[in-house]
């Protein structure tokens, strides 16, 4: 797929993420917005996934570790096909399948149940372990905050992964900067974080753009191609990316938009488009 | 009579998992550094390539279990429940127990017959943190034999397990070729019409000679095994409740949140009757020989037909 249509649906998956947060004034959008290449380019060129068939066995698996950010990965799921978009409206409700953080047996495409932090990549380690062990040719694919990594338990999956040598296992780790308390090398510095991931041997790709699709295409291919040890891509991104009111704004990591910003940032997302064809 | 002869439940969880290993291609075994005590050492033995040692990282394991059963594989998730349950509670919960996944938690060296190691390994509480998760099964063996089926059953049913098994080695009180385990049932060792004894895990080896010893004193007793703590047989307790009228329940547990709780709300909700919990009276345990500790404690026969006599003055 060419960048241009993978842009395409980024655009359309921010867009599910206002959405699904603005109805349910409450949520996760600038994490989400910051991932939404990584979602798009997961999902509609790297993964060997079928909407159609969410549960077939020889899937690559994908595991939201940092499942705040759930209204990206619901909305990419919709933009993917696995079910209406329109279900995004209902994020958050009474009643809905679209749980707050994500969840495996309510959510169509949702591998693991996920949000309590460290917890998704050690999930991850034991669906790449399982594949090695039984010979299943699948990849696994984990999507960390950079504040999640101050979790102790990110370190004993990492240990495990490096020590085990599973190399179906791609970590990413969005580093976008800022967690709820403010700036991550203000609050608990995880720096440096490609040098900690190596020293648990890691092979690590360092993305300076996160949200470019050549940028992030040269690493997942880097990451399939390497063997013996498992990998991580430390993605340097912007949080709210996309919104400009959101970007880079601390305030915007679990704050729902008003009616008016939502509007705001509907047209942007349309200027968006518009400057792309 | 012969000498009873004794067993450890850790002794036969490492044999069961060798029993079903053999037949089931898709069991596999982790362990936390603690192989050698949980008896998963002789699965590893067996079965090198499905044994799984995390290292002493308790946290990951748990969550590794998880993603293993994601796959449609059983993990046996193996380490001493103080690590089990209690540090592992979080992993547990939102990672097992919340997504229903199919793991089965090994959980060895319960209660304070762990004997010299103290307070710090002696967990207390983990039938209690275990059985308010939702969809948990919880078991809690009493001898070789009810181990040995527990842990097949667990195999065979779909969903979480929690099992409990202990460090001492206590009589073996069932014989393999007539027992039949069955999970969510109690089993009635002993009819009686005074009082009903209900015991689950090492203490019902005591609770059966304490029952003899009731009976020499003209108490009829009728004593109860609660493998399972969740479900709970509810059907026994009230059955046994009317019978009797009065109620002791026995584990090697805090009287808060275990088999004792778990047996009063049945009865309070349906047939109250005045009930004695028998078990650590809030507080934690200590060093000592396990058997000294049992005594201490009033989990030995003569404490509780004492504890049971008193309750009936």
């Amino acid at each position: 797929m060419d960048n241009q249509e993978l842009k395409r649906h980024a655009l359309n998956v921010r867009r599910g993420i206002i959405e699904g947060t603005h109805a349910a004034k409450s949520g996760h959008p600038g994490g989400s917005l910051s991932s939404a290449e990584i979602f798009t380019y997961l999902y509609f060129e790297e993964m060997n996934v079928d909407p159609k068939d969410p549960k077939k066995a020889d899937r690559d698996r994908f595991v939201l570790s940092k499942g705040h950010t759930a209204p990206g990965l619901y909305s990419v799921l919709a933009e993917k096909g696995y079910f209406p978009a329109s279900d995004l409206k209902s994020l958050r409700h009474v009643g809905a399948h679209l749980q707050g953080h994500p969840c495996a047996t309510h959510t169509p495409g949702v591998d693991a149940s996920s949000g309590s932090l460290g917890q998704g990549i050690s999930v991850a380690c034991g669906m790449a372990m399982s594949a090695k062990l039984f010979k299943d040719d699948f990849r696994v694919y984990t999507l960390l905050g950079d504040g999640e990594i101050e979790e102790g338990q990110v370190w004993e999956a990492a240990m495990f992964a490096g020590f085990r040598k599973l190399d179906n296992l791609c970590v990413i780790v969005d580093n976008n900067g800022l967690q709820i308390d403010g700036p991550i090398d203000q609050v608990n510095s995880p720096y440096p974080i490609p040098d900690k991931f190596k020293a648990f041997n890691f092979h690590v790709i360092e993305v300076n753009d996160g949200n470019d699709f050549d940028e992030l295409r040269a690493a997942f291919k880097e990451a399939k191609e390497t063997k013996g040890m498992p990998t991580a891509i430390i993605c340097k991104t912007v949080k709210g990316k996309g919104i400009s009111y959101m970007e880079n704004q601390v305030g915007w990591h679990g704050k729902a938009p008003n009616d008016d910003e939502y509007n705001t940032a509907m047209e942007e997302l349309k200027k968006a488009e518009e400057a792309l064809s | 009579m012969s000498e009873v002869r004794k067993v450890a439940t850790r002794e036969a969880y490492g044999k069961a998992l060798v029993m079903l290993g053999e037949k089931h291609d898709d069991l596999v075994v982790l362990d936390a550094d603690l192989a050698e005590a949980t008896k998963t050492v002789t699965f590893k033995k067996a079965f090198p390539e499905r044994h799984i040692d995390c290292g002493i990282a308790e946290a990951n394991m748990t969550c590794i279990a998880a993603g293993i059963a994601s796959t449609g594989k059983v993990p046996f998730c193996s380490t001493f429940a103080m690590f089990a349950a209690g540090r592992s509670y979080e992993q547990v919960r939102n990672s097992i127990g919340y997504p229903h996944l199919n793991v089965k938690i090994g959980a060895t060296h319960a209660g304070i017959s762990v004997g010299e190691d103290g307070a710090t390994h002696q967990c207390l509480e983990d039938i209690a943190l275990m059985r308010v998760i939702p969809g948990m099964v919880v078991i809690n063996p009493a001898d070789e034999t009810e181990a040995i089926a527990a842990v097949e059953a667990a195999y065979e049913y779909e969903g979480p397990v929690y099992m409990r098994f202990g460090r001492l080695a206590v009589p073996v009180i069932y014989d393999p070729a007539e027992y039949k385990f069955e999970i969510g049932k109690g089993t009635v060792l002993k009819e009686g019409k005074d009082v009903t004894l209900i015991a689950t895990g090492l203490p019902v080896a005591e609770s059966i000679e304490a029952e003899k010893m009731l009976a020499a004193e003209g108490i009829s007793v009728e004593l109860i095994n609660m493998a399972t703590i969740k479900p709970i047989d509810s059907e026994l307790i009230l059955k046994s409740a009317k019978k009797t009228g009065k109620v002791v329940t026995v584990e090697e547990h805090s009287v808060i949140g275990g088999l004792g709780s778990a047996v009063c709300e049945v009865l309070s909700e349906n047939h109250p009757v005045p009930v004695k919990r028998i078990g650590i009276n809030d507080t934690f345990g200590e060093s000592g020989p396990a058997v000294e500790l049992i005594k201490k404690y009033g989990l030995d026969a003569a404490g509780i037909a004492a504890q049971v006599k008193n309750f009936l003055k």
